[in-house]
């Protein structure tokens, strides 16, 4: 997941579709986010790269709308609904996440072990 | 009174007992009378006397006999003010005391009636006051250096005036000594190359080589140079001293020493090798008489880094002390002698300090009385008696100490209610003074011309509008002079005249309370007729540079000054470049946000 100026950012990523639920008047989504391009980098504990400004998955909360939807903690977010989230600043990707006209967030998140696995299956040779 | 009856330097003794019979005579002596004080001398002299068995002890109190194995090698021993080292100081002071005849900065003004201290109490009753930490050797005791006084008489001198009084010459002398033997060398320094230039013109003129335009260049620079050396002269050394020095002022005896030796071999050259032969060549001698010249303002020079630039850079921090109240105040000094830097203190002092109130000291008798009802033999304040039986006083103080203090409760609550009763006094004389300010104003030129014709005002001076409204103040001024203990700084002569000054400046009603507010520094309430009579007491000569930890002590009657000597600190000042560039910064935030 290292960032390269001026190359495009590859990385292996999976879907995520989470359906907002409805508590009182706010749509929750059942996760905390941190990270931006406006925040220290050097203080994420989930990402391989300190330098890395990215949106992570800090917490989720258990037997919420994301947990159901199989986001884990430590995942970077690259993409909510279209609109990239690698470089933002915290509160833009707050704003993203918490549209109150969607209703459905689909993400595409990455993590490591989604590396590591496309790296051993590609290792395999194919019968 | 019984007295030693041993014979032993009987005329030693008697000189020092009458000493201290004379100093108990009121002192309000004026130098005009000392032929009265002389007989007054003879009278008491015949009252004194340890070894004479003479019991005539109506001048003096019951003491305890004083100890006739007094300071008997010096005559000049000093007089004592508390006893607290006795022995220990004696070889100083019997070194010191020698030196001491020999002082040139005679410490007698003699135009202004000599007193020894500030108003009109005699010496021996401060001393008195003391009560019972005397010990029965008070007559050597601590070692007193004299005052720096400006219009006293110090107590060595008076005794020095007893002992010589019959052949001595008269007060005047003794003062202006060291004065006219500086400025009779400085005017002998001064006329000594004119002297050189005008001796061969006026002796041996025919036979003087021509000298032509050299000698005149020479002639306008003398001229010029000597003109210099009268003003730096008059701008340097002609200024009224401050004060006068117990010692030599080392600097000073030995710039004049060098001017005199150095005067004194150009005349001795000029004697054998000029006046004698006759010598011819004018020019070589007006060429003498210029260096002369140069010489001497080099002198000069050398007289004014000693004597003004040396102390201006500072080294050493004097932390003063005033041993009543507390006060207390640093400063910066430089290289400076004690008794320089005794002087120096004693200059701020007068301007920094807040006046000394004998009257804001002492915890209020109330609390005191309260805490010692129970016994009575006890006497709490400054002083504990010591008691005949040390058993009885030991128990008392160990029931003392059982017994619940509650004093400090007292204490607090007995100040909350004095400074509510300064604060509500002082609110009344705010009001009324304000009041009394607006009863009058002042008068315009051009209302004086339109109102005169309809109502005629009364036209008042300052002093009459300051008595108009004195008036409705002089109540509330009294008694808020009453609850700060100011009243004996102020009379009403004094409110009145200050009132008046304030009128006359335009001062508005606050301005003119700033005074009576808050204790002004001592300056304000002096007046300049008589000179302050202050002793320096200290542990090594006072000619001696100061020192880090060096400690000495500045005293009046009442109170004392403890100087304390600590040297600044070296400095290492290191240097850091920082490049304008490279002020860079960078968020360290890191929020969570739950959505």
């Amino acid at each position: 997941m290292a960032f390269i100026p001026g190359q495009p950012v590859t990385a292996v990523v999976q879907r995520i579709e989470i359906q907002k639920l409805r508590q009182g008047d706010n749509l929750i989504l059942g996760f905390s986010i941190g990270g931006g391009i406006d925040q220290d980098p050097g203080q994420n504990p989930y990402s391989e790269d300190k330098t890395d400004k990215g949106i992570y998955v800090t917490r989720i909360t258990p037997g919420g709308p994301a947990d159901a939807a199989g986001l884990m903690m430590g995942d970077k977010i690259m993409q909510v609904n279209g609109w990239d989230m690698t470089m933002v600043t915290h509160d833009q990707a707050r704003r993203t996440l918490t549209k109150k006209k969607e209703d459905v967030v689909r993400l595409l998140v990455t993590r490591k072990s989604l590396e590591e696995a496309v790296k051993q299956s590609m290792s395999y040779p194919r019968q | 009174m019984s007295f030693f009856s041993s014979g032993r330097k009987a005329s030693k003794i008697d000189s020092l007992r009458s000493k201290v019979d004379l100093l108990r005579l009121p002192l309000a002596l004026s130098s005009k009378s000392i032929s009265n004080r002389k007989s007054q001398l003879g009278v008491v002299w015949e009252k004194g006397g340890c070894g004479g068995g003479s019991g005539a002890g109506g001048v003096q109190k019951p003491r305890p006999p004083p100890a006739c194995d007094m300071d008997n090698d010096s005559i000049y021993s000093g007089y004592s003010f508390k006893s607290s080292h006795s022995r220990s100081s004696r070889k100083h002071r019997e070194r010191r005391d020698r030196h001491r005849t020999k002082n040139r900065d005679g410490s007698i003004r003699g135009d202004k009636s000599v007193t020894i201290q500030a108003p009109g109490e005699p010496l021996l009753d401060a001393e008195s006051t003391r009560g019972d930490d005397r010990d029965d050797n008070w007559g050597e005791t601590t070692t007193v250096v004299t005052g720096t006084s400006v219009d006293s008489i110090s107590n060595e001198d008076l005794t020095r005036i007893t002992k010589d009084l019959e052949d001595s010459s008269p007060l005047e002398c003794r003062r202006y000594l060291g004065l006219v033997l500086g400025a009779v060398l400085g005017l002998f320094a001064l006329v000594t190359p004119l002297a050189f230039l005008a001796l061969p013109q006026l002796l041996w003129r025919d036979t003087l080589d021509p000298c032509g335009t050299p000698c005149e260049g020479l002639y306008i620079s003398l001229a010029f140079k000597l003109l210099i050396l009268l003003i730096s002269t008059w701008a340097l050394f002609l200024r009224p001293p401050r004060a006068t020095l117990p010692r030599f002022f080392i600097f000073r005896c030995l710039l004049l020493a060098l001017v005199f030796l150095f005067v004194a071999s150009y005349w001795l050259f000029y004697g054998v090798r000029v006046l004698e032969p006759r010598e011819t060549d004018y020019r070589g001698i007006v060429g003498y008489a210029a260096s002369l010249v140069d010489a001497l303002l080099f002198i000069q020079y050398l007289a004014l880094v000693l004597l003004e630039v040396r102390h201006l850079q500072p080294a050493f921090c004097l932390k003063v002390v005033r041993t009543t109240d507390g006060a207390s105040h640093f400063y910066n000094v430089g290289h400076l002698s004690i008794q320089r830097a005794a002087v120096w203190v004693l200059e701020q002092y007068y301007s920094d300090f807040p006046v000394y109130n004998p009257a804001l000291l002492n915890l209020p008798k109330s609390i005191l009385t309260k805490k010692m009802s129970a016994f009575k033999v006890y006497n709490l304040g400054e002083e504990n008696s010591t008691n005949n039986s040390t058993g009885q006083s030991r128990a008392m103080i160990a029931a003392t100490a059982r017994r619940r203090d509650n004093s400090h409760n007292e204490y607090y609550y007995e100040e909350a209610e004095m400074e509510r009763r300064v604060r509500k006094r002082k609110a009344r004389l705010l009001v009324s003074v304000e009041e009394a300010f607006t009863h009058i104003k002042r008068q315009q030129e051009e209302e004086a011309a339109a109102s005169s014709p309809k109502h005629p005002r009364e036209v008042m001076d300052p002093r009459e509008a300051a008595q108009a409204i004195f008036a409705p103040m002089a109540r509330a001024m009294q008694k808020y002079l009453r609850a700060t203990r100011q009243q004996s700084y102020h009379s009403m002569e004094s409110i009145i005249n200050h009132l008046q000054f304030c009128i006359t400046h335009n001062m508005t009603p606050k301005a003119f309370l700033e005074r009576y507010l808050s204790p002004g520094p001592t300056l304000q309430y002096l007046d300049n007729g008589r000179g302050r009579q202050w002793t320096l007491v200290s542990e090594e000569p006072v000619t001696a540079s100061l020192r880090e930890g060096q400690v000495f002590t500045l005293k009046r009657l009442d109170f004392s000054l403890v100087v304390t000597v600590t040297p600044l600190p070296f400095l290492r000042l290191g240097e850091e470049f920082i490049d304008p560039k490279s002020h860079k910064f960078v968020m360290k935030l890191q929020s969570e946000t739950s959505v």
